[in-house]
């Protein structure tokens, strides 16, 4: 087994010690950072997740497997920095104003880390023009909305409305999530995408980001 | 006797308890409002400004729990008593609150005036349920009306009283106002409640500005509150169900302390929706067994701290009105009336509390009514000697004309409405109506049945007032007319 295979399976066992070690070793091995990253440390996650959506595994297993992706990370981020290697992708992600659910948006929030994404989570109850702000102010190019509530679901569109408003909608795309949301209602309110779990959202972002 | 379903031993309730207190005096709470942060400080809680965290003391939660009522009562818009929260007493009241309405082709879509007031109607002849809920949001008016609407359609077609709760605090003062129409004044609606509202602290161990406010308006006017903590086993509670109840516990009582304090004597229901999270499918199973055993075993401690309960149970995860949407419902039914909850939150809600039925209304009717006898239990009536009896039996041959029998079968019998099948006929036809269809016929047929309540002219018109005005406030001129809806 390669270093990067022993990397991705230390990932799928959810071991953060082993799954540094074998990042420092990699790097001893004078392996690319991209490479360390791409075909280690998120080949690893890959496979988590489609087990986990294969029913085979449970939450548990992919949150510890995010966890050993982190402590790999760590030890790469200083190469991945230096080489100008960015991240997997910005996104700024927060419940709208009026809600307070954020029980799902953090679990989205768990996963996209896991699966090498750069997170910027503003929270929850937050006003439609700091989703805007803080998207330009971390270069970010998608903004993830959630809403629990019907009486907040209308904000998803304001902030939408005032992202075209700005002249912004072609930079930053938009995509929605919670339980009173459906593709039919992400359509109608114009935003660019809607996942109806963590684990989709992951698989929908990153088709985004091509 | 009646039967009584514990999950927990009385020492494990005991040591939950005392687990609970020593979490509030250690750990505490976070309370985000300045006003019983300073209340609670005068009365000898630590408070930590710059958290706003407050740790409190045996003494302040043991007076909470001297001055909280150990039992009250709702009265419908007649003024007349529907519930007794005392000795146990069991009653039912839809699930709320759902996002979707599942009609009678198993669609979901978006709920509208016409199928609240069509909900509102049929609650009026839902016998085995005992008050309204706001059980779904209209999607024809503006969110900003969304909760006071839903009460008002409650108040103007229903006479039961209602379990509903605000989306924000703005609508407080509306919902409230119309309460005093109906009793006609503010002392009169505190001598007979007509509603509940539903009071959330959020899990882990906080009570957002919003949701005190909300609560500190329901004490100030003793309009009873219901506490729902609302864990997820393994997400953001214990995996174990001993250690959720801890952290239930801890919430309850809280919440408990701040309406005691604002306003001592403020009627709560000890409630829950304490809830498995599935780590499979990332969802949180109101109708895993687990589930069911928390709003028992919430409601056992609820009861070992005198006081009446409430639980989210008697409903379903289904999406459809299926096998397991009868399962989930009929046995939360039972093992919620067994457990002796005061007010049982579920029949008429599916899919993860998203959706709602009118047709599993009417079958949630009759799960209902089953639970409810069998929580009677089994009582002698004139059955010991038991031998004249039995000799009337050998000599006629059967019992079916025995004063005996014409005496107490209607009583000791429960008979169900046509949703249920015991006829044994539907078998030998060779295309039987569905669960569905048969629920559907009985949904038409209590519509065309619906009396009005007899609500006086100048209440009614005084309702609209308010409505229309509130609803101009939020920039809708124009609420749906009830003629296009009926
Ligand atoms: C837990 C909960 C609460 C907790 C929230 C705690 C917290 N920190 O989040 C508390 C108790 C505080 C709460 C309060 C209230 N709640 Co609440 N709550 C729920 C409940 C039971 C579960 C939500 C949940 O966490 N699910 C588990 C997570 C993992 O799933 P999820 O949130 O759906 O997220 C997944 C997907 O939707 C998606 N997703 C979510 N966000 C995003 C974002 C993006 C970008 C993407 C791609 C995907 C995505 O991925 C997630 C992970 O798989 C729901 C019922 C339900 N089944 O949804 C009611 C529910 C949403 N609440 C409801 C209500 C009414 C309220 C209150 C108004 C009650 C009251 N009277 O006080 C208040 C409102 C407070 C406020 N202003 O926000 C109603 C909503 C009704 C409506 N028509 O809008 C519901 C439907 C329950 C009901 N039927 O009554 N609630």
């Amino acid at each position: 087994m390669n270093i990067l295979q022993k990397l991705s399976e230390a990932i799928q066992q959810g071991d953060d010690r082993l799954a540094a070690s074998a990042t420092q070793k990699a790097i001893e091995q004078q392996l690319q950072a991209a490479e360390i990253l791409n075909n280690g440390l998120i080949a690893g996650m890959d496979i988590i997740g489609q087990r986990f959506r294969d029913m085979e595994i449970f939450l548990p297993d992919v949150l510890m497997a995010a966890r050993a992706m982190h402590a790999g990370m760590d030890v790469l981020k200083p190469l991945l920095l230096q080489a100008g290697v960015e991240s997997r992708g910005k996104i700024i992600l927060g419940t709208v104003k009026g809600d307070l659910h954020d029980i799902g948006k953090n679990l989205v929030a768990i996963m996209l880390k896991g699966a090498g994404f750069e997170i910027f989570d503003l929270g929850v109850d937050v006003e439609a023009g700091r989703f805007i702000d803080a998207a330009v102010k971390e270069k970010a190019s998608i903004i993830g909305l959630s809403a629990l509530l019907t009486t907040t679901m209308p904000a998803m569109k304001e902030i939408i409305d005032l992202l075209k408003e700005r002249g912004l909608s072609d930079q930053i795309k938009i995509i929605v999530g919670g339980a009173p949301l459906s593709q039919e209602s992400a359509n109608t309110m114009g935003a660019n995408s809607y996942a109806k779990d963590a684990a989709s959202a992951v698989e929908t972002i990153k088709a985004m980001m091509v | 006797m009646k039967p009584t379903l514990h999950f927990l031993s009385d020492s494990l309730a005991q040591q939950i308890i005392d687990e609970a207190f020593h979490t509030l005096c250690t750990l505490g709470i976070e309370i985000q409002d300045n006003t019983l942060l300073s209340l609670l400080a005068e009365r000898g809680a630590t408070v930590k400004k710059e958290s706003s965290r407050v740790i409190f003391t045996e003494d302040i939660i043991n007076n909470a729990l001297k001055d909280v009522p150990s039992t009250f009562c709702l009265y419908d818009i007649h003024g007349h008593q529907t519930h007794d929260f005392s000795h146990a007493n069991v009653h039912f009241t839809p699930g709320s609150s759902a996002l979707h309405i599942t009609d009678k082709e198993g669609i979901k879509r978006k709920p509208m005036t016409a199928d609240y007031i069509q909900y509102v109607k049929l609650m009026t002849r839902m016998d085995h349920i005992a008050s309204q809920s706001t059980a779904f949001v209209p999607d024809d008016v503006n969110e900003q009306i969304a909760d006071s609407y839903r009460l008002y359609l409650s108040l103007m077609f229903g006479s039961k009283p209602v379990v509903t709760g605000t989306f924000s605090e703005k609508s407080f003062d509306i919902m409230k106002s119309m309460q005093i129409v109906i009793r006609g004044s503010e002392v009169a609606l505190a001598e007979k409640p007509l509603t509940i509202f539903t009071c959330c602290p959020n899990t882990p161990f906080k009570w957002t500005d919003e949701t005190i406010t909300v609560l500190t308006a329901c004490a100030k006017a003793s309009i009873p509150i219901e506490l729902v903590s609302v864990p997820m086993t393994g997400f953001i509670s214990p995996v174990t169900l001993a250690g959720t109840l801890i952290l239930h516990t801890v919430e309850n009582l809280s919440g408990l302390i701040l309406s005691q304090i604002v306003n001592p004597g403020t009627p709560v229901l000890y409630g829950g929706c304490a809830s498995v999270y599935d780590m499979r499918h990332s969802t949180m199973s109101m109708g895993a067994v687990e589930s069911m055993m928390l709003a028992c075993g919430s409601a056992q401690i609820g009861q070992t701290l005198g006081l009446p309960t409430q639980a989210y149970i008697a409903l379903s995860d289904s999406a459809h009105l299926d096998a397991q949407a009868g399962m989930e419902t009929g046995m939360g039914a039972v093992m919620a009336a067994t457990a002796g909850i005061s007010n049982i939150s579920g029949p008429g809600i599916h899919d993860f509390l998203n959706s709602f039925s009118l047709e599993k209304l009417i079958l949630d009717n009759e799960s209902c009514a089953m639970a409810l006898r069998a929580a009677k239990g089994i009582e002698p009536k004139e059955d010991f000697p038991a031998i004249p009896l039995f000799e009337e039996l050998l000599k006629e041959t059967h019992l079916l004309i025995s004063d005996h029998t014409r005496r107490h079968f209607k009583k000791e019998i429960l008979f169900p409405g046509p949703v249920i099948d015991r006829s044994n006929s539907l078998t030998r036809t060779a295309s039987p109506p569905t669960l569905m269809e048969r629920a559907h016929s009985e949904v038409r047929r209590h519509l065309h049945a619906y009396e009005a309540p007899a609500l006086a002219e100048d209440k009614r018109q005084e309702l609209m007032r308010l409505m229309k005005a509130e609803a101009a406030r939020h920039g809708q001129e124009h609420l749906p007319n009830f003629s296009d809806t009926e």
